[in-house]
């Protein structure tokens, strides 16, 4: 039960939802948008977040959309991760996507809400940092579109009263070789550990991390070095590990020294799957 | 925080092929406006943070944790809870081969288990095993549970 009462508002289009978030604000309300809304139901359960007013996205067309326009892949932001799954149109994603939370759960899990929600892990965002997908949000001032690797530092930098509508993959990243493999700690259905995607464009591996600090990340400087083919994959990786933003996640899943250990073991499996044909557990 | 007080709402539900009306706060969880308006307590508070499933529901065909649902999410959808299920395959399977100890997880295993077999007349275990992984039983009947769901379709689907 939450403890607090909210409105509900269920817009139906881009302009409507940004104008009623203007003026719920403008009223001095603290509205937050809402897909899925698993995150503000859990959190809002333990009164770590408040709202007195939802605007649920559901109802906006292009938070639903899902499928290729032009040689793009329209990804919209109110998607159930399940969906995903169920209609893989571009197979990185499938493959992160249904590694989050439990199936049950990702009928209500949406796009929007992984990559835009407070939990460290949000793995939903890597396959879109690794194909330099573009974010369309929505606001007050209309509709932008938007490089996702310029919008997303450690969190999607949204500006206020601005939402999440769709995410933007060019056709040509949606068939590249890729792996992503998530490591719990026990179990397969227990709580994540680490998990790391890795895509290949261009002969170049690109990789994105997520639960190895509070945030989802990409490297170029990891990648620079992960590439580098003149020396060991055991090489490469400690000395890749000299770019990873600090701190090291250290909590009851597992100890900064234990996800250290599991990311380098992980990431000399990416390298020996991709440079000789095998993964190696 | 705001002072202004929220409205209420006086929302149509569709349950187990019934309509029902409720008045509620746009805050309800949807396993609170079953269990405390309508009465149908077979969707079992558990963690009420989605991790264990013994809130399941079915939402227009596909399993639900109904305390991950707002009430008011679910007007116009089709809902369907454990009281709806009647001598269903599923229920005489987990009856037959012993797939609960204490019980409290079963209608939110049975839920599951109903969907999945709706949606997946014929599926292979990785999908079985997928779609259970939702449900959490800590008297540990995974195995009576698989073996409930497999002998379903052996007796050939959820008919």
């Amino acid at each position: 039960m939450i403890s607090y009462d909210f409105d509900y508002y269920k817009p139906t289009s881009i302009k409507e939802a940004a104008e009623l978030h203007q003026r719920l604000v403008s009223e001095g309300r603290k509205p937050k948008f809402f897909s899925g809304g698993t995150e503000i139901i859990t959190l809002g359960r333990l009164n770590l977040i408040y709202t007195d007013a939802i605007i649920d996205i559901k109802g906006i067309p292009e938070c639903k959309r899902w499928g290729f326009e032009k040689n793009e892949l329209i990804a919209g932001a109110a998607l159930s991760l399940s969906l995903l799954e169920e209609e893989p149109h571009f197979p990185l994603l499938k493959q992160t996507a249904s590694e989050v939370a439990d199936y049950t759960s990702r009928n209500k899990i949406t796009l929007g809400g992984n990559v835009c929600g407070q939990v460290f892990y949000r793995e939903a965002v890597l396959p879109f940092l690794l194909a330099e997908s573009d974010v369309i949000v929505g606001g007050r001032k209309g509709v932008r579109r938007v490089p996702i690797r310029t919008m997303f530092h450690q969190e999607l930098t949204l500006e206020p009263g601005e939402f999440l509508v769709q995410i933007i993959t060019e056709e040509a990243y949606i068939d590249a070789p890729f792996l992503s493999v998530k490591k719990r700690q026990q179990w397969e259905t227990g709580y994540p550990l680490i998990t790391v995607a890795s895509l290949k464009k261009d002969n170049f591996l690109r990789f994105a991390f997520s639960g190895v600090c509070a945030f989802p990340f990409r490297s170029d400087e990891m990648e620079q070095v992960l590439n580098d083919a003149t020396m060991t994959y055991e090489d490469r990786v400690l000395k890749s590990f000299n770019y990873l933003p600090k701190p090291i996640l250290n909590d009851v899943e597992g100890s900064d020294e234990y996800r250290l250990f599991v990311l380098k073991n992980t990431l000399v499996d990416f390298l020996k799957h991709f440079e000789s044909g095998g993964v190696h557990e | 925080m705001s002072k202004r007080k929220p409205k209420r709402w006086m929302i149509d539900l569709k349950v187990n092929g019934e309509e029902y009306e409720a008045d509620i706060h746009a805050s309800d969880l949807l396993l609170h406006v079953l269990r405390e308006k309508l009465g149908l307590t077979g969707a079992k508070p558990g963690c009420l943070n989605g991790d264990c499933g013994a809130c399941t529901v079915i939402m227009n065909g596909k399993p639900m944790k109904s305390c991950l649902v707002l009430a008011i999410e679910a007007v116009g959808t089709d809902i369907l809870t454990i009281e709806g299920l009647i001598h269903s395959p599923i229920q005489k399977a987990f009856i037959e081969h012993f797939a609960f100890q204490c019980g409290y997880c079963t209608p939110g295993f049975i839920m599951n288990c109903q969907a999945l077999l709706s949606q997946h007349p014929d599926p292979d275990l990785e999908t079985i095993k997928q779609w259970l992984s939702s449900n959490i039983c800590r008297c540990t009947s995974y195995q009576e549970i698989e073996k409930a769901v497999t002998s379903v379709l052996k007796q050939g689907g959820n008919e």
